[in-house]
């Protein structure tokens, strides 16, 4: 596989929910190694968008093409629920706001990492336990909380392990939903560093859907703006923050409060 | 009411019908749940109304029907049950493991070998292995669907986690021909071995949840595990202290309130054909 290839490939994805638009026309591709942030108020999409590429709803029309790791573009709507769910569970990871969707809160630390690794085979508790702590680590939890449960982490606490339990079976395309929403500045400044960290590291493709426009600066290489369920305007991140064009994007921007 | 008032065996024949197509469907699709119209029974849920409605199913004239509620032969349920079945359907009933053709059960597999002319029938409360992991009715069947049962696992590791072994003493999740996870109903895990490749064929019924599912005979039944803690039966350490077996599984009988205790075999009838034969070698003139 090139790097000129896109490893996703979206095209007039549109829907509806009765005459309510969810978004209408969405179209880009998404390339290996790039980070993509989704901005926009609350209500213009941008999680809609989100549900829509990794199928957890049905789009109205459009497609959504993913290479898979033989090389082939293939349309989501055509895989069958058994492969989109091993796409799900191995090369796909998920970071929602609210961990509790992907999480498993009365299940320990370690057993939420290993959840991936034993759905895809994964037959030795030693292994498998080893490999939790090592991801523990490189998220930053202390390893002596492999076994308490992400009901009592504190929240940025739940947002790391959420991030080792996506990341534990190697996958190429990650998935963000307001990762730091709802976390005080120095906890989501660390979050912010360690997911750029990892990003890098691991040369993962990322989708970030981020009302914070200082997210999307930090970590995404383009950027779209969404608004009312379409795109309005899309380019590389400085290009669109520091020259916004759309009056709309001028407002986002300038509503930044200075820190 | 006399029983000749009764259709054989309790059901009308329509509902009997629909519950053998239900067990066909299982048995062709061993470790599925399929659902069937589970019948109002003459008693309440948790009694074994989905054991009954099978072996309702199945009972024939000649059949030779056996009752036990945790390996015994003569506790409230499986005397009522026997009796139940003895009014309705006229069959004869045995206590001896070897004679029986039907086997209704709760709780054990009997320590006498099954062969091919016999059926067990299971009474099942939750036939759903992953109920208490995902509540979700809709999502289980997706996972049953898709096969996707790292789930399980997840809980094995968590007893691993937290007990050092796993801690699952019975109603041990297997894997039944390489595809369906399924619960074996609470047996404790010392009879797991017993399930797979197993002669006789294995039906079970869970009234209340209106499941109905099925074990073939000879099917590869597999308890699941880790490759470095590896499935591990469980039995008291310690011999019946009727007739001294020290393979059985072991009731622990409290026998006075100063601490006094003893182990007794869990399945009656084995433990008294074993004192039978070990009598009449000693008084071989009886």
């Amino acid at each position: 596989m090139t790097d000129d290839a896109p490893l996703l490939s979206v095209r007039g994805v549109t829907k509806w929910y009765g005459r309510r638009l969810g978004c209408r026309d969405v179209g880009f591709d998404l390339y290996p190694g790039e980070v993509i942030a989704i901005v926009g108020e609350s209500g213009s999409g941008k999680s809609t968008l989100l549900r829509l590429l990794t199928r957890q709803a049905d789009i109205d029309a459009g497609t959504v093409s993913y290479r898979m790791r033989d090389g082939s573009l293939r349309d989501l709507s055509a895989l069958t629920d058994a492969e989109r769910a091993v796409l799900r569970r191995t090369d796909w990871g998920f970071v929602h706001q609210d961990a509790s969707f992907g999480l498993r809160m009365s299940v320990s630390a370690g057993g939420n990492i290993g959840e991936r690794l034993m759905s895809a085979g994964a037959r030795h508790y030693g292994d498998i336990r080893a490999e939790a702590a090592r991801w523990l680590a490189r998220v930053e939890i202390d390893q002596a909380r492999i076994d308490d449960t992400p009901d009592t982490f504190s929240g940025g606490m739940r947002q790391r392990l959420q991030i080792a339990c996506s990341l534990v079976t190697g996958p190429r395309l990650i998935f963000m939903d307001e990762p730091t929403g709802g976390l005080d500045v120095s906890v989501q400044a660390r979050i912010l560093d360690l997911l750029r960290g990892l990003v890098v590291d691991l040369g993962l493709s990322a989708l970030i859907v981020t009302h914070d426009l200082g997210v999307a600066r930090l970590l995404s290489h383009r950027i779209m703006v969404m608004k009312a369920g379409e795109v309005i305007e899309s380019g590389l991140t400085d290009r669109v923050l520091d020259d916004p064009r759309e009056p709309y994007t001028q407002l986002l921007v300038s509503s930044i409060l200075p820190a | 009411m006399s029983a000749a008032s009764y259709n054989f065996a309790y059901l009308d024949e329509q509902s009997k019908r629909m519950i053998r197509r239900a067990i066909l469907k299982a048995i062709a699709i061993p470790g599925y749940q399929v659902p069937f119209a589970s019948r109002e029974m003459p008693m309440p849920y948790g009694w074994g109304t989905g054991g009954i409605q099978v072996t309702a199913a199945i009972l024939g004239p000649d059949d030779v029907l056996k009752v036990i509620d945790q390996g015994s032969d003569d506790t409230t349920n499986a005397v009522s049950i026997r009796a139940f079945f003895a009014k309705v359907a006229d069959v004869k009933t045995t206590t001896a493991t070897a004679d029986a053709t039907v086997i209704q059960t709760r709780h054990r597999v009997p320590e006498t070998p099954l062969s091919d002319r016999q059926i067990l029938v299971y009474q099942v409360p939750i036939p759903e292995p992953l109920r208490f992991l995902e509540p979700r009715e809709t999502e289980t069947r997706r996972l049953h669907a898709l096969a996707d049962y790292g789930l399980m696992h997840v809980k094995l590791y968590e007893d691993i986690a937290h007990h050092g072994h796993i801690a699952t003493a019975y109603a041990y999740p297997v894997m039944v021909a390489g595809r369906y996870l399924m619960d074996p109903s609470p047996v404790p895990k010392f009879d797991n071995p017993k399930i797979g490749g197993c002669a006789a064929l294995q039906l079970f019924g869970a009234g209340r949840e209106k499941r109905i599912y099925a074990i073939p005979p000879y099917t590869r039944v597999v308890s699941l595990d880790f490759a470095d803690y590896p499935f591990e039966r469980y039995r008291q350490q310690g011999t019946c202290a009727l007739c001294g077996a020290d393979d059985t599984f072991l009731d622990e009988v409290v026998t006075d309130d100063k601490g006094g205790r003893m182990f007794i075999c869990s399945d009656s009838d084995y433990c008294e054909k074993r004192r039978e034969t070990a009598s009449a070698k000693e008084r071989p003139h009886d």
